[in-house]
């Protein structure tokens, strides 16, 4: 097996550089890659395009990235709850494309497919399919959507294995194996790293051909953005 | 007039046995609260379950485990967790039988409008634009009315759109109505204590109302 192995957040994100076009995994705060987020912020790196269903809260995820201007444009479906992002764009520092959800995963998943389009009805008569190629099937309407173009996909999962297959916990998996398949160069950060041959081959949700670095993660504070709960009754 | 709970009640009046429904953000939460015992529905989170069970016990909360709403749930026996996705394939490929979303504006053609006020409000459209654009049944739920006492349903909407000619039936505090293919609402019922000339009044829309519109039941 190849090892594809990494020490840290550090050494796996090195040569990301200012200008690159990043996909980050998660949804809202669920399943984002909080250390290679927490090295970005620490390398410093500038005019990154994010790629990322949410732009985190202020002072989490994305929200890190934000605050120190290292992020020219978003490329999101739903970016509430963070009030230094809506200050950078009604300021027009920070530029903003938003698309439906579903446009979003699935131009993740046409470039992991090695498909160059996508054609879906999501947007048909908005302002979303401004300057877009419609095409007629079967008499419905349809927009052609291109796959993203990301020079590093950064994904977090729960179990991973030395040869890079990954499993994801529960809702945390969201975009991320999209996102895993459609990198030029794809990070995953785990919660448990463990030896190949560790994990049932059946249940690997990424396998590792996707994955080019994986590293054991470590401090995963896995912030709740709304706690909801029922008290027990008696 | 109803109140949020109110629309959320007659809304779950329209669940059908063995239905997979879609509740979006706001009132159509609600409708889970709602749904008659007895009847096996399955609730989809599309950001990828379906299954999606009550809110945790406090202390046993899994930041891994989240609604579209961001919320912390729980799964139920039978749920499944999916990538997002394929969780849109079931959502493109209309396996979801119901979609319940709340708007800002509806027009008397079915247009939708709910992701963005210019100039104020930006925080985008999630899933909303996905589901109007695909779901065979919606449900919009929303207010009659605005703070300032004008029509959200409306000849034309104002706001940017979510989708275009897609919305066939509205629960508001004041009324249920369907939209005709041709255009137009049709009152179908009254909130309880609610008049069918109030109605008209709070409708900018085309409006077709029978004197004999019967009042909606919650039960």
């Amino acid at each position: 097996m190849i090892n594809k192995v990494v020490t840290d957040a550090r050494a796996a994100i090195h040569d990301i550089a200012d200008g690159h076009t990043l996909m980050l995994g998660g949804f809202g705060l669920c399943g984002i890659p909080e250390n290679c987020i927490s090295a970005l912020v620490e390398k410093g790196v500038k005019e990154l395009t994010c790629i990322s269903n949410n732009a985190g809260v202020d002072d989490f995820g994305i929200g890190l990235m934000l605050q120190q201007r290292q992020v020219k444009k978003m490329i999101s479906s739903y970016v509430g709850e963070n009030a230094e992002f809506e200050r950078q764009l009604l300021s027009g520092e920070l530029e903003v494309e938003l698309i439906p959800q579903g446009t979003l995963a699935t131009r993740c998943m046409a470039a992991g497919y090695g498909m160059p389009a996508i054609f879906t009805p999501a947007g048909v008569g908005t302002e979303v399919a401004e300057g877009k190629e419609v095409r007629n099937f079967n008499g419905k309407d349809y927009l052609m959507e291109y796959a993203f173009d990301a020079d590093f996909a950064l994904v977090k999962a729960w179990k991973g294995d030395t040869a890079g297959n990954l499993i994801f916990r529960s809702t945390s998996r969201n975009f991320n194996p999209v996102m895993a398949m459609a990198g030029k160069v794809t990070i995953a950060e785990v919660e448990v790293l463990v030896e190949a041959g560790a994990l049932d081959p059946d249940q690997i949700h990424t396998p590792g051909v996707f994955v080019h670095r994986i590293f054991q993660g470590s401090d995963y504070e896995k912030r709740i953005e709304q706690r909801t709960v029922r008290s027990k009754a008696q | 007039m109803l109140d949020k709970d109110g629309i959320a009640r007659r809304i779950a009046r329209e669940i059908k046995d063995g239905y997979y429904v879609n509740l979006g953000i706001g009132i159509p939460t609600l409708v889970a609260n709602y749904i008659p015992v007895g009847l096996q529905v399955v609730l989809q989170s599309e950001n990828g379950l379906l299954g999606m069970g009550p809110f945790p016990f406090e202390g046993e909360e899994d930041a891994d485990l989240i609604n579209a709403g961001k919320q912390t749930i729980t799964t139920l026996p039978g749920s499944s967790i999916f990538d997002s996705a394929l969780s849109f394939g079931m959502i493109r490929s209309q396996k979801i039988d119901l979609t319940i979303l709340g708007a800002m504006e509806v027009s008397e053609n079915g247009d939708i409008a709910n992701w963005k006020i210019p100039g104020k409000m930006v925080k985008g459209m999630g899933g909303a634009m996905d589901l109007v654009a695909s779901a065979k049944n919606i449900i919009v739920a929303m207010q009659h009315i605005n703070k300032a006492g004008e029509s959200k349903l409306l000849p034309n909407c104002t706001l940017p759109l979510t989708g275009v000619k897609c919305i066939r039936k509205v629960v508001t505090e004041l009324a249920v109505l369907d939209i005709l293919p041709e255009g137009g609402f049709v009152l179908l019922e009254r909130a309880p204590g609610v008049s069918v000339d109030y109605i008209k009044n709070a409708t900018a829309g085309k409006l077709t109302a029978s004197v004999n519109t019967p009042e909606m039941s919650l039960n």
